[in-house]
């Protein structure tokens, strides 16, 4: 349980991170908050030779008002994003998952973009980005582009990002007038990776959902955007038959899996538990 | 590319005390404060950052000691269970813990204590459900959590009554 033997490097700018990137190929890895790096590397799962540690890049840190949109710097720590008052504001979806991510010593460390480059399948914040068409911004040799979530989040940890890339930032549309947030997850214990969870974003007209957003995590391999039960609930109003609709569309929509944790029928029947809460949550009046 | 570990030189304060070593960049935090310092309190259980014994303060805020490498500390400061417990201000939280039997081996209590600070000084008045969140990353395989949660329960409202 201790990790094989590697060199260590701290540099203090991006430019630093590709030169080192391009040196050492995939014998390199980026270590962030280390709450997923380091328990793979102390089960030897993994054994870079080389640990690029960017804690020392103070401005991939922070969040910032971009006029329709929020930054959030791909280093910013779980805590500072949980107790943010800009977050909460202008993308609460973010806000409700956070306390269902680890606990508070992993949050003190863990980072946004950490999360977003594991991209763990049973991971809150990928499904998040996905419900909010969150865009992640990656910085290589050639430059930075832009990737929406949807696109980013390829097969099973792996991500549109290649080994010579990093994570800089990552931008979320803020929240329109009429539009509401939802979240929940099933886990065996707080703060565990969910067995199934659920992130959820609506207009909401009275009791009637459009432009419905239900991103599913821990039910596939990546997030899994519902289009089937999405379509089911457009311009409706929430009520026994509509969730029913909705309900039933998730076998099209879902192929969940049997683990340690859990089988494919009860996560298959979580999802469906979920989409209720979610639906009658979304259209509560306040 | 060569095989040849680089050591790093550290300089950091444990508990108000300087302390500079050259270390490999394997070593990691808890492992550091208990081999190189022998500062033994801070515990090892599952070494992937499940149990929660091997919490300790850095710079302020609590981490898990075996997710952090030593040489990430480099500069920054470091308070154990040892410091903590020396400073004088868990007294309260020793004693009720003591008193509502809130250890019994006590392999997880330096976790639970670095944990609980950091909680009460979050939240000075937390709801036993709260107390229980808090905690959900501190696993105790001995006491089934209710004598823990009495402890802290307590000591906030001696605290809040003080
Ligand atoms: C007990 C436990 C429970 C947990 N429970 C949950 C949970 O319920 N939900 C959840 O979402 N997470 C959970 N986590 C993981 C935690 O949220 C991590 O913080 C997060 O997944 C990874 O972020 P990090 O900053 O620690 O990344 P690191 O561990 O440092 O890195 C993770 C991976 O991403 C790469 N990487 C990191 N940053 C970048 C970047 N900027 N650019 C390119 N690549 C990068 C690294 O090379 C590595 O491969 C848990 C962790 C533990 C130990
Ligand atoms: S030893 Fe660090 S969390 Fe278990
Ligand atoms: S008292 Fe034994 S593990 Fe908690």
């Amino acid at each position: 349980m201790k990790p094989a033997a590697f060199n260590y490097a701290k540099p203090s700018s991006v430019e630093e991170v590709l030169g080192l990137l391009s040196e050492y190929g995939d014998e390199a890895t980026i270590l962030a908050g280390g709450q997923s790096l380091i328990p793979t590397m102390n089960m030897r799962l993994s054994a870079p030779a080389l640990v690029i540690d960017i804690n020392g890049l103070d401005n991939l840190n922070g969040i910032s008002d971009e006029g329709d949109r929020l930054r959030i710097g791909a280093l910013t720590r779980h805590v500072e994003i949980e107790n943010s008052e800009l977050i909460a504001s202008h993308a609460p979806l973010i806000t409700l998952a956070m306390p269902s991510i680890a606990h508070p010593a992993i949050r003190n460390r863990g980072t946004f973009g950490g999360s977003v480059a594991m991209a763990d399948p049973a991971a809150e914040l990928p499904a998040c980005l996905c419900a909010l068409d969150g865009e992640i911004e990656i910085t290589g040799q050639n430059g930075v582009r832009k990737v929406v979530a949807k696109d980013f989040f390829k097969e099973l940890y792996e991500t549109d990002a290649g080994d010579g890339e990093i994570l800089t930032a990552i931008e979320i549309p803020k929240i329109s007038a009429g539009y509401r947030s939802a979240f929940d997850e099933l886990a065996r214990r707080h703060g565990d990776y969910a067995m199934c969870g659920i992130a959820a974003h609506a207009k909401v007209d009275r009791d009637v959902l459009s432009d419905l957003r239900l991103a599913f995590f821990a039910v596939g391999g990546t997030p899994v955007i519902a289009t089937q039960a999405m379509s089911a609930m457009e311009g409706k109003s929430v009520d026994d038959e509509s969730i029913f609709a909705a309900q039933s569309a998730l076998e099209d929509d879902l192929e969940p899996f049997d683990d340690l944790h859990c089988s494919a029928t009860l996560r298959m029947h979580y999802a469906k538990e979920l989409t209720k809460r979610m639906l009658t949550t979304l259209s509560a009046r306040n | 590319m060569t095989n040849e570990i680089e050591q790093i030189p550290v300089a950091l304060t444990v508990n108000g005390e300087k302390v500079s070593k050259l270390i490999e960049p394997r070593l990691s935090l808890v492992d550091f404060l208990r081999n190189e310092l022998e500062l033994t309190g801070s515990h090892i259980g599952c070494e992937h950052g499940v149990c929660g014994a091997c919490t300790v303060r850095v710079n302020g805020e609590i981490v898990r000691g075996c997710l952090m490498l030593a040489v990430q500390a480099n500069g920054g400061e470091v308070e154990t269970i040892e410091g903590a417990s020396d400073s004088g201000k868990i007294d309260d939280l020793q004693k009720a813990f003591h008193e509502r039997n809130a250890l019994q081996c006590g392999f997880c209590t330096p976790g639970m204590l670095m944990t609980t600070t950091e909680l009460l000084a979050t939240n000075p008045d937390p709801s036993r459900e709260e107390i229980r969140e808090y905690l959900s990353g501190n696993y105790c395989r001995c006491t089934g959590y209710e004598a823990i949660v009495d402890a802290i329960e307590t000591v906030a409202q001696e605290r809040k009554g003080a």
